[in-house]
């Protein structure tokens, strides 16, 4: 049986949701354990956040 | 927390009774769901016209490269509706729709022609022929493709080139006010003032920290202006004007190449160290990093041009679809709801336009710094 294309899609985006979702968690609890290093935890934040984008968009365009 | 998660479902549950009710309450067919999926593909397209408002429509020069230049205006293209005829040989041909005709929508197509010369537009490519001149073939997965043409190279002024134009002309203007405006003391007067914070936040927030003090200087000018002719690229397209520059991947591939040949060009010795012979790593697994980190170089910018493409385009698309699911509102209550849904996500979108020009500035940033980095320490 084949699997169609937009689950796999389906499946990446929700990867991608839950990755950037503890990415945000983590940052959350960094920056309450440390409040003077927010702008450095934020800029990796959003790095990392804006990498796992890209996977996710990739997977939506391949469909 | 419970009262703003029900004032949600609240919210939510508002939308689809409204998009319900309109579906079932319509009936005279002038807004319909077709209409508004035809009219955000129409949007997401370049186009040969610049159209402010429906009827406004405002020609652009067609320009193409057919043995020579030849240009026209595009109000010369008139639109001609067109039936398909099946060949013996299984190839398509066109012939001209007559007013009495009924064939089916599916055996339908039409194309822009010229009026004064020999050239039209048939799907956005520009073609040396007319409708009877067109071949088209089903191909294996039973599209139809055109054989009997290659589209000519289109150098025309479209409705995104025309306003890249006047946006660079914009930055253009405001940057050499900034400029001058430092020679008289130094707090900058007028529009300045905006800039001058952006521009310091660009240099302390992002080049530094990414590029070192060292290097810095010399990628500054790139960085800034390729931050700030995304954001206001975004932010043109937050306007009716009806723009959709950074959501055409030409332009993002144009952006993300320029980074990709200033990373190569510019990078030193321990860059190409890393890439080729990685130090601190077992010989042959040496081999095996090799092709990966290099593989690695393409597809860092090719992230760049799919991740600004890609939001750019999901935002409009998203911000369409709820203006149009403002006209299909049965009830004042609905039209409320969609309204105050589409104002939120455009303030949403406001701040995507910031953040996706802050990302891929960040990234080149990030990658011209890894271009750059001195060898510090023995692995």
């Amino acid at each position: 049986m084949e699997i169609p294309a937009i689950v796999g899609a389906g499946l990446i985006v929700i990867g991608a949701g839950m990755g950037i979702g503890k990415i945000g968690g983590s940052a959350m609890d960094a920056i309450a354990r440390q409040p003077e290093a927010t702008s450095k935890i934020q800029t990796a934040m959003i790095i990392a956040a804006a990498l796992i984008e890209g996977i996710g968009f990739a997977a939506l365009f391949a469909v | 927390m419970r009262r703003n998660f029900s004032l949600l479902t609240l919210l939510f549950t508002l939308c689809f009774v409204g998009v319900t009710f309109a579906k079932s309450g319509d009936e005279n067919k002038k807004d319909t769901p077709d209409e508004v999926k035809s009219f955000i593909k129409h949007h997401l397209k370049d186009a040969h016209y610049f159209e402010l408002f429906h009827g406004a429509k405002m020609p652009l020069p067609i320009i193409v490269w057919d043995n020579g230049l030849k240009y026209f205006w595009s109000s010369d293209l008139k639109k001609v509706k067109v039936k398909e005829i099946m060949n013996a040989d299984s190839t398509i041909t066109f012939e001209k729709l007559a007013a009495n005709d009924t064939v089916p929508k599916s055996a339908q197509d039409y194309l822009y022609e010229a009026q004064n010369s020999e050239y039209s537009l048939f799907h956005g490519k520009m073609l040396a022929g007319k409708h009877a001149d067109l071949q088209l073939k089903l191909n294996s997965e039973g599209k139809k493709k055109l054989i009997s043409h290659s589209p000519l190279l289109d150098f025309s002024i479209t409705k995104s080139v025309l306003m890249t134009i006047i946006i660079c002309f914009f930055i253009f203007l405001a940057f050499t006010a900034l400029s001058k405006s430092y020679r008289k003391g130094p707090i900058p007067s007028g529009f300045g003032r905006l800039l001058e914070p952006l521009v310091l936040f660009i240099r302390d927030e992002i080049a530094i920290p990414n590029i070192g003090k060292a290097h810095y200087k010399k990628y500054m000018s790139y960085l800034l202006t390729v931050f700030f002719f995304i954001w206001i690229v975004n932010l043109a397209g937050m306007t009716p004007l009806g723009i959709n520059i950074t959501g055409n991947i030409a332009i993002t591939f144009s952006l993300a190449l320029i980074t990709y040949l200033i990373t190569t060009f510019t990078a030193n010795k321990n860059y190409w160290g890393h890439i080729f012979w990685m130090p601190g790593v077992p010989v042959p697994m040496k081999f095996v990093l090799m092709p990966i980190e290099l593989l690695g170089t393409i597809i860092k910018p090719f992230s760049l041009m799919i991740r600004l493409y890609a939001n750019i385009t999901a935002g409009h698309v998203v911000l369409m679809s709820l203006i149009g699911l403002v006209f299909f509102a049965a009830n004042l209550f609905s039209f409320g709801a969609f309204f105050g849904l589409t104002l939120f996500l455009g303030v949403i979108e406001l701040l995507v336009a910031f953040l996706q020009a802050y990302i891929f500035t960040m990234l080149t940033a990030l990658y011209f710094g890894a271009a750059v980095e001195e060898h510090h320490h023995e692995h």
